[in-house]
């Protein structure tokens, strides 16, 4: 997925460059796969993988792999492991990186849970039959700056599960380096009860974000994110403590438009979004306290 | 009417909703063709130094590589236009200098899709760069000119200077301008802003070729224009007509992008040059990058009125952005005001002024609405911003400026407007939308407030004294009929509609009358599916054909029945003697006795049309929005189309136009966004970046029909395909700066451009 | 590789590229109705069935549809003709290059929801798109097939 840029957010379909070193227009279609694998284990996939991280990768949904212009020596699936399970275990919900986007609309699991915020953050993503390819795993290990998904799941302080290299917060991941050698395997969210609200803006409905926002609450435990700034979504701790200090939605959302960067790219400019996210802000913090998305 | 003005389901849907594979590349993959991909330019205007293509040569499998050595030094135009065409020919196949980032630089063919691309990857090109013209608004007199060869030709005077970057410039006036303007009690001057948008059909261009037994070129393309395609084919290869036969199987759209040739030439030289089938298929990308657009404009209107909202005068003055060619450049631009101004009929002056200019961007072309839209947007827009300064609701000023039935329409070439109910379209409107409940806004909560806007628009029905149909009807030997046409349907459902008039008028069962795609070989000469003019011109072709043939029958059935002629009468299933009405001869009958034994006599009709008048459709749109005050974000919630487009021939088609072109005209109005990078790049190419509206985008749009008799058209209809299109920009404006206070004159109108306008209200800024 | 997957109820035992993806596939076994729309995953021109869920084809590995049931619209013919004829009678399938993805991807919505709000309908389908249109004969067609085939009603005759 290296077509798509990062923290920067600019969506472009290749790498930027210069005229000098641009090569020739027609480059979408260069994606090659040497060898496809079905990894028996984790442990295959695994040493498969870290045997050429350059060249080797794991599938996830596959939805933009041929625009990744990549020349792929082993193609690792993962789609016998079972990994698409959701479930409860030891007071956590557990979702599996192969878990496609719209079981998250779909299992009473996470309907049922965090004001059903999970479904609610992916429902605009393009149609069902992309929702049915598109995972979990895909959208949170390349760090799409416009992921709904990974806004929703910072706002429910989720746990990432690393093959070998074991568990850390999302807010940890999102911000550190990409390591190739490194296998998604599922994300934890603590069932403790909470409630979550999710807001969003975009230029047509199916869209990516020009900028979205979630938040959730547990007693007076806030917790708040904004994705799409374009970069990835990030926490805004000053909007958390404005409410828990009872400050109000507003006071959140002024906090949040103020602490975090912003960036411009073809949806919108830095400008619009911070004035955006801090509106998104304050409707997601008082729709949690109105109950949540589910009220 | 029996089938005429009924709703009846399209000849094709069937079989197109049963999968049949009935497309270019459907019956391509069925042939075992040659793959033929283009390389293109990354640069916006660049003069290639070197081509190095040894080693892609001998990649395996690749059978031929052609640069711009290696192909006919003609210079061409790929817009489908009747001859003499308009466009410059501006064109090679492939050229040494290449002046967008998209112009082909090598054309390459192989075995299959993975030895082409290696190929591809493997061609080494130099190039020297040159300064590109990306902005069309400082293309004008720019030292980097994009046309200096000396080869550069023009059929017809349009106006150009290509030293100046110039393609085309001319101007329309009657009255003192000047002096109506200073005699009005308001002038209002704006300059408004359209981009070039993709008409982003769901087939892109695709086209595969073969020489059949006889070592003629048969093409079989998805195009709007196969007989300009055999003409054009031909002379870009320099070669006899004769030698090309070009066939229009089924199409997944056009909307005018197939009204120029964009993937023909390019597998037509492969086949020529190696003797083999080719196919060329157009990624998504190309569609976007690498094909035409609508074209893009600037368009300030000075509109005059009195105190009492009378328009006294108008001023159109535009210029349109051509990009690297000319295809249909000088023509759309034409329609910006010829479509726009003639609907304020109480003008003592207009003047019409325009030039188009070549810039390093991709070519525009054709696009439903051909200038009339973005003329529409700008010219309505000005008549909404004039009633508001006036006080006057914009629907009463509408109404009191709109021409009349029977008036002459000064700047519509002095046509008489023959049919209009666009006095009745506007109150109809009015009612749906719940105009006097609604004008100008209802506030609904906090932070979102309603408003509704509204546009008036006319296209035209063909090209007045320019477009030809024909159409052939025969008599087959069971007594069923074969229509043969030259209009090419593109899912609109022309081959119904067509045979519903051919059946009306042959008093026969719709099953009766057989009609198939378009075969230059076989099919009567028509000039395409363009310019509204398939129901009007065509039309009225096969109403004429089917009337001699009526006659024919008549003739043979009295001949038959050893009556006079003047006694016989046909009534769809035989002839009958109006003096014993026992005594009948079925067609059956008849058919059967014309091919058998002596005195036999095949009968078929053809009748050629040409209309010196091309009457206006005319319609009333009214949008209703929904914009949230705190982040600008806007969407359409109600619209309402009410169309003037004579006799409506089928009724679901002619809905479903509408509201197709409804959608289109939102999606300009609020999505669509065509942008360059610094480096001359289209940042849009994809669907990804580009959006189309989804359903999810759109409200339940409502369409109505007020049907006036246009007397010239067949059954009374006029057209239907483009004026559609036109009305939603404007409209939904208006309604957004009725909702809000903010007037966005430049496309698309964006929840950023509108929180922009809020925030200025108040002395803010973003 | 060699895969053996199941179009349209065939048994179809084959050797394929790496990297063809599963549209490619279906279509060089005769499935003709499925279309390529665009690059990018944004149009569901290419929706097929993959064990009975709606995927789009243009970007799901044919490799990984080893062992696995596929069905395109050549498929399901008479569920579809139903629908169809509900289409085609708005006018609403117009140039008819995205009705076979759209009606797959209706088809799997009815299987899904059975009874779907307007809302979960713009929802479901909103990757189906349409360029001729406009969606509201489609809307329409699409009530007035799910008015006249009313789940239950079939069990009730």
């Amino acid at each position: 997925m290296g077509a798509f840029g990062q923290e920067d957010g600019r969506i472009v379909l290749r790498p930027k460059s210069t005229p000098a070193t641009r090569r020739e227009w027609e480059e979408l279609r260069l994606y090659t796969v040497k060898s496809y694998v079905f990894a028996q284990s984790l442990e295959e996939a695994w040493e498969l993988l870290n045997r050429d991280v350059r060249n080797n990768v794991i599938l996830g949904g596959c939805c933009w792999l041929k625009l990744g212009r990549k020349r792929i020596r082993t193609a690792i699936d993962l789609s016998r492991l079972e990994l698409d399970q959701i479930c409860l275990r030891n007071g956590f919900v557990e979702i599996g990186a192969y878990v496609p986007l719209h079981r998250l609309e779909t299992d009473p699991l996470l309907t049922q849970r965090f004001s059903g915020i999970l479904g609610r953050s992916v429902e605009q993503i393009v149609g069902v039959p992309f929702r049915n390819l598109a995972t979990v795993g895909g959208s949170v290990f390349s760090r799409f700056g416009f992921s709904d998904l990974s806004t929703a799941l910072l706002a429910l302080d989720t746990r990432v599960v690393l093959y070998k290299a074991g568990e850390m917060p999302l807010e940890a991941f999102l911000s550190a380096p990409i390591r190739r050698g490194d296998i998604l395997v599922k994300l934890r969210i603590r069932d403790d009860g909470r409630t979550a609200a999710y807001q969003s803006l975009r230029r047509a409905a199916t869209d990516f974000p020009v900028v979205a926002a979630a938040v959730s609450r547990r007693g007076e435990r806030w917790t708040v994110s904004v994705g799409a700034r374009p970069g990835f979504a990030r926490r805004s701790p000053s909007a958390e403590k404005a409410l828990a200090q009872g400050l109000g939605p507003a006071a959140a959302g002024a906090a949040a438009s103020q602490e975090l960067p912003f960036g411009s790219n073809l949806r919108a400019g830095a400008d619009y979004r911070r004035a955006v996210a801090s509106v998104l802000v304050r409707r997601a913090a008082q729709a949690c306290m109105e109950g949540g998305d589910q009220a | 009417m029996r089938l005429v003005n009924q709703a009846i389901p399209k000849l094709d849907g069937l079989a197109l909703t049963a999968g049949q594979g009935a497309y270019t590349d459907d019956l391509a993959t069925q042939n075992g063709c040659l793959v033929v991909k283009v390389l293109r330019s990354p640069h916006p205007f660049a003069r290639i130094l070197s081509i190095k293509k040894d080693t892609a040569s001998k990649v395996n499998g690749v059978e031929c590589i052609l640069t711009w050595e290696d192909v006919p030094q003609i210079r061409y135009t790929l817009a489908g236009q009747s001859y003499p065409e308009p466009s410059p020919y501006d064109r090679y196949i492939l050229e040494q200098v290449v002046r967008y980032v998209g112009d082909p630089v090598a054309i390459v063919a192989g075995r299959d899709e993975v030895c082409v691309d290696k190929a591809l990857r493997m061609l080494k090109v130099k190039y020297q760069l040159l300064d590109p013209v990306l902005d069309f608004e400082r293309a004008l007199d720019n030292p980097s000119v994009i046309h200096p060869e000396s080869d550069y030709h023009n059929n017809v005077p349009i106006g150009g200077d290509p030293a100046r970057n110039l393609l085309a410039s001319g101007c329309d006036a009657e009255g003192d301008l000047e002096g109506e303007l200073a005699r009005c009690d308001l002038v209002v001057d704006r300059t408004y802003y359209t981009k070039a948008n993709a008409q982003a059909m769901m087939e892109t261009f695709r086209t595969y070729t073969y020489l059949d037994h006889n070592g003629r070129l048969n093409v079989v393309t998805s195009t709007q224009v196969p007989f300009h395609c055999r003409r054009i084919i031909a002379h870009a290869l320099g070669i006899s007509p004769a030698m090309v036969r070009v066939v229009k199987p089924r199409i997944g759209g056009g909307f005018g992008a197939k009204q120029t040739l964009v993937s023909e030439l390019f597998p037509a030289l492969v086949t020529l040059r190696t003797g083999k089938p080719a196919k060329i298929v157009y990624t998504r990308q190309e569609s976007f990058q690498a094909s035409n657009s609508r074209h893009q404009m600037r368009v300030r209107v000075r509109m005059g009125a009195t105190r009492d909202g009378i328009v006294r005068a108008v001023e159109v003055d535009a210029l349109s952005n051509a990009g690297a060619y000319g295809e249909h450049a000088s023509t759309t631009v034409g329609l910006t005001g010829h479509k726009s101004i003639p609907l304020y009929a109480k003008a003592n002056a207009f003047r019409f002024a325009y030039q188009v200019v070549y810039t390093n961007t991709m070519a525009g072309g054709a696009f439903r609405g051909y200038g009339a839209t973005q003329g529409c947007f700008a010219v309505e827009s000005a008549a909404n911003e004039l009633a508001e300064k006036l006080g006057i609701d914009p629907a009463q000023l509408r109404l009191l400026n709109i021409p009349r039935e029977g008036e002459v329409m000064p700047a519509y070439y002095h046509e008489p407007l023959s049919s209009s109910r666009l006095p009745d379209c506007i109150r109809r409107g009015m009612e749906l939308i719940g105009w006097a409940e609604k004008y100008p806004r209802i506030r609904v909560s906090d932070h979102l407030v309603r408003g509704v806007g509204m546009a008036l628009t006319m296209q035209g029905s063909g090209i007045s004294g320019v477009d030809t149909a024909t159409a052939t009807i025969k008599l087959n030997d069971d007594g069923f009929y074969t229509l043969m046409i030259g209009a090419t349907d593109m899912g609109t459902g022309c081959d119904t509609i067509l045979a519903q008039m051919a059946a009306e008028v042959l008093h026969c069962p719709l099953e009766w009358v057989t009609v198939d795609g378009v075969d230059t070989d076989h099919s009567p000469f028509d000039t395409g599916s363009y310019a509204s003019s398939t129901t009007y011109v065509t039309g009225t072709a096969v109403v004429n054909a089917c009337t001699d043939l009526v006659g024919q029958i008549a003739r043979e059935g009295a001949r038959l029945l050893g009556i006079p002629v003047e006694r016989a009468e046909f009534d769809g299933e035989g002839v009958l003697d109006t003096a014993h009405p026992e005594a009948r001869i079925s067609l059956a009958q008849i058919a059967q006795d014309l091919v058998v034994g002596t005195g036999t006599r095949w009968l078929t009709a053809t009748a050629s049309h040409c209309s010196p008048t091309s009457p206006p459709p005319l319609m009333a749109g009214f949008a209703e929005v929904e914009v949230d005050l705190e982040t600008g974000a806007c969407r359409v919630v109600d619209y309402v189309g009410v169309v003037d487009c004579g006799t409506v021939i089928n009724k679901n088609l002619a809905r479903v136009q509408a509201e197709g072109g409804i959608a289109q005209g939102i999606g300009m109005a609020l999505l669509e966004d065509v942008n360059y990078d610094a480096h001359g790049q289209m940042v849009n190419s994809s669907f990804m970046q580009y959006k189309i509206p989804t359903r999810a985008d759109l409200p339940e749009i409502r369409v109505e029909f007020v049907e006036s008799y246009e007397p010239t058209g067949p059954f009374g209809a006029k057209s239907i395909g483009e004026v559609v299109i036109n009305t939603p920009a404007p409209a939904i404006a208006q309604a957004i700066h009725n909702a809000c206070g903010v007037w966005v004159r430049s496309l698309p109108i964006t929840g950023e451009k509108i929180l922009q306008g809020l925030l200025e209200q108040q002395g803010d800024a973003l | 590789m060699k895969v053996k997957i199941t179009l349209n109820g065939r048994l179809l035992n084959k050797h394929i590229p790496n990297d063809m993806m599963l549209l490619d596939f279906v279509r060089k076994y005769g499935a003709l109705s499925v279309k390529r729309g665009c690059d990018t995953s944004n149009c569901g021109l290419c929706t097929v069935w993959v064990d009975g869920t709606p995927v789009l084809s243009c970007s799901y590995p044919a490799a990984r549809a080893d062992g696995r049931s596929v069905t395109t619209l050549e498929g399901v013919q008479e569920e579809a003709a139903e629908f169809s004829r509900y289409l085609v009678a708005q006018g609403a399938e117009q140039c008819g290059f995205c009705s076979p993805g759209f009606i797959m991807t209706v088809l799997a919505m009815r299987r899904e929801l059975q009874n779907p709000t307007e809302e979960e309908i713009a929802r479901y389908l909103a990757g189906n798109l349409c360029r001729c249109s406009g969606y509201t004969g489609q809307l329409r067609a699409i009530r007035a097939w799910l008015r006249d085939n009313q789940p239950g009603e079939e069990a009730a005759v």
